[in-house]
């Protein structure tokens, strides 16, 4: 089997006495797309934000290529080939939809500090982040500032900020969420394209059954923060479990039948 | 034009305005014999500066910071004490300059680490103190600093006013020790706005502007923000000791009121937001009209006043006492009708 690239070990958070990540332990590897879902206030961001550092956790570590990540630094973990889109689109907003994508391409290619070159002299930077913006179509509105860009722009160039960043791992939170229907694919096949390259671990956040169906190599099911199901899309659809935590939710007559 | 770093005014206005101002700052001292307006023409040259560099950390790094004139004074103090103590020359000059760039560079990374993790309303408020402090012990170790009289010292022989570079005056002009003065000042604030615009424009200057508008973004994406805002801090106060070098070597003087007052720290405040916040040209416009205003709006007022001395309650109004009245009129209505400053908006104008 091929070593984990990133791995939770009994990570857990509360906030105050509400446990929103309990004891979650899971490994991914590289080359395989993993679907995280669960019903709304599951604890999927929360897992993230441990993940890529944004909050500390109370209990467990987190590794990455085996190494101890749980104190790092965000920015430190974003430069070691973590990479995260946020579910709450986190732009710079009165920057153009090409500055937005070509600093994160200036972060990763190191040259942040340069004090007395020009930024546009840096050609190289340039170009790749205008390929990124071809990759998601944003082409258009390279030079619209970012935050006159309509919701689903902003939930593309969200995904093209993570491309520019190039990371082993993806983390994707809700990559399509409140996009149209036809803008929906461009992201499908973005995922997909992604997929192709072995070397690369994929997170996805996703709720669009179809979309999980198509995607995911692997499921994992979180409800109230603890990891309820993993493994083959197969089997842990079928699973009982899963169908009343993950798809209980859904039709409103089955949810006052419960009660 | 690499000159600019690619930043030109971007819009034609501007840019005339700016060429005409440089050009009238460049012949001033031919233009105009006055004292005075000389005077006034070499505080707009420090005052760029000083402005400038305040705008690198309010405009383009977001950071709200009421030490600049701490470090505008250290500036100052730096030539002054310098120049007191040791014998009057270069040396003294460069000695003077380099403890004082080197002393605002380790205050303000010490103070930037230490703060700079806190919320802005927060470091406005320590940087507030640290500055109220510095004052009061300026003005408490008058062996050093002369306290609230200040010190007056001597400058090298070529910038002192008997010094003549020519037996003849020059286009009617006696170029003098004060002359060359001046012109020293006019190289060092061309070439320092232009080193400033550069760093704006360089990547850094870019990441500093990403920090502003999402310093959480700017951290997931890789870079240290903490770093970045206390190096663009460091810088900021480097300037600023530039421009109270300067200060000093044109007035040969310096004192708390010239280069430490809360009252400066509120005149760079507002010279920034009326010029125009993360410009940097706005440096240029905010300055000069301030300094302008402030030189001769008095003036102004007096012929009013004495024009309008008939009708009694009108010519009180514009008494030349109530100066600082009109200048906060003229700053609500600016900020009201041009929240941009001036640069931003005639940036917007360009473009439609
Ligand atoms: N910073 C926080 N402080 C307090 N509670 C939080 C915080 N972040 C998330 N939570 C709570 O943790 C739970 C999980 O939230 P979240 O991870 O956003 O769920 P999901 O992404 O699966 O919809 C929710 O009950 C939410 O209210
Ligand atoms: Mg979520």
């Amino acid at each position: 089997m091929i070593a984990p690239s990133l791995a939770t070990r009994d990570l857990t958070v509360r906030f105050g006495g509400h446990v929103a990540v309990n004891a979650v332990s899971c490994s991914f590897q590289p080359g395989t797309l993993t679907c995280i879902v669960g019903p709304n206030g599951a604890g999927k961001t929360t897992y993230f934000n441990l993940i890529s550092g944004q909050i500390t956790p109370s209990g467990g570590t987190i590794l990455l290529n085996g190494n101890d990540i749980t104190r790092m630094a965000v920015s430190q973990r974003a430069l070691r080939g973590l990479g995260r889109a946020f579910q709450l689109t986190s732009l710079f907003p009165r920057l153009s939809v090409i500055e937005n994508v070509r600093l994160v391409m200036q972060s990763r290619q190191g040259f942040g500090l340069s004090l007395l070159s020009t930024w546009t002299s840096h050609r190289q930077a340039i170009e790749d982040a205008d390929a990124c913006l071809v990759r998601v179509a944003l082409t258009k509105r390279r030079d619209t500032l970012a935050a006159e860009l309509s919701h689903g722009d902003q939930r593309k160039l969200e995904v093209a900020m993570l491309l520019a960043l190039d990371p082993d791992i993806f983390m994707f939170d809700e990559p399509t969420a409140g996009m149209s229907v036809d803008e929906v694919p461009v992201i499908l096949d973005l995922l997909q394209g992604i997929k192709k390259d072995t070397a690369k671990t994929i997170l996805l956040v996703e709720h669009k059954m179809d979309v999980v169906r198509s995607l995911a190599d692997r499921i994992v099911v979180l409800h109230n923060g603890t990891l309820l199901a993993d493994g083959k899309p197969a089997d842990v659809m079928d699973l009982p479990i899963v169908h009343e935590a993950y798809l209980g939710s859904l039709p409103p007559v089955q949810g006052t039948a419960h009660v | 034009m690499s000159i600019l770093s690619g930043d030109s005014p971007r819009s034609r206005l501007l840019a005339a305005a700016i060429i005409l101002l440089v050009l009238g700052l460049a012949i001033a001292p031919f233009a105009f014999s006055s004292a005075r307006t000389m005077n006034t023409a070499a505080k707009i040259l420090v005052f760029i500066v000083l402005v400038a560099s305040y705008d690198l950390i309010l405009g383009f790094a977001g950071i709200i910071s009421f030490a600049h004139t701490m470090f505008f004074g250290i500036g100052a103090y730096g030539v002054a004490i310098a120049m007191s103590r040791m014998e009057p020359g270069w040396i003294a000059l460069a000695t003077g300059s380099v403890a004082a760039l080197a002393v605002s560079a380790v205050l303000a990374t010490i103070i930037g680490l230490f703060s700079l993790r806190v919320r802005t309303v927060f470091f406005a408020m320590i940087t507030l103190a640290v500055a109220t402090a510095f004052t009061t012990a300026a003005s408490q170790l008058s062996d050093w600093t002369g306290g609230e009289d200040g010190i007056s010292f001597k400058m090298p022989a070529i910038f002192q006013p008997s010094f003549r570079l020519f037996e003849q005056p020059v286009l009617g002009l006696n170029v003098n020790g004060r002359v060359l003065s001046y012109y020293f000042i006019f190289v060092c604030t061309i070439a320092l706005f232009l080193l400033m615009l550069r760093i704006v424009n360089s990547p850094f200057g870019r990441v500093l502007q990403a920090i502003r508008e999402n310093s959480f973004r700017a951290e997931a994406v890789g870079y240290r923000t903490i770093v970045y805002r206390t190096l663009a801090n460091v810088l900021a106060a480097m300037f600023a000791a530039c421009a109270g070098i300067l200060m000093a070597i044109w007035l040969r003087y310096n004192g708390p009121d010239t280069t430490l007052s809360l009252e400066i720290m509120i005149d760079i405040l507002l010279m920034t937001v009326i010029g125009g916040m993360g410009t940097l040209y706005g440096a240029i416009v905010g300055a000069t009209l301030f300094m302008v205003a402030q030189t001769y709006l008095q003036d102004v007022m007096a012929l009013v006043s004495g024009a309008t001395g008939h009708i009694p309650l009108l010519s009180n109004i514009v008494h030349p006492d109530r100066w600082l009245l009109w200048l906060g009129v003229l700053f609500i209505l600016s900020v009201y009708y041009f929240p941009q400053g001036i640069v931003g908006s005639l940036r917007d104008r360009a473009k439609r």
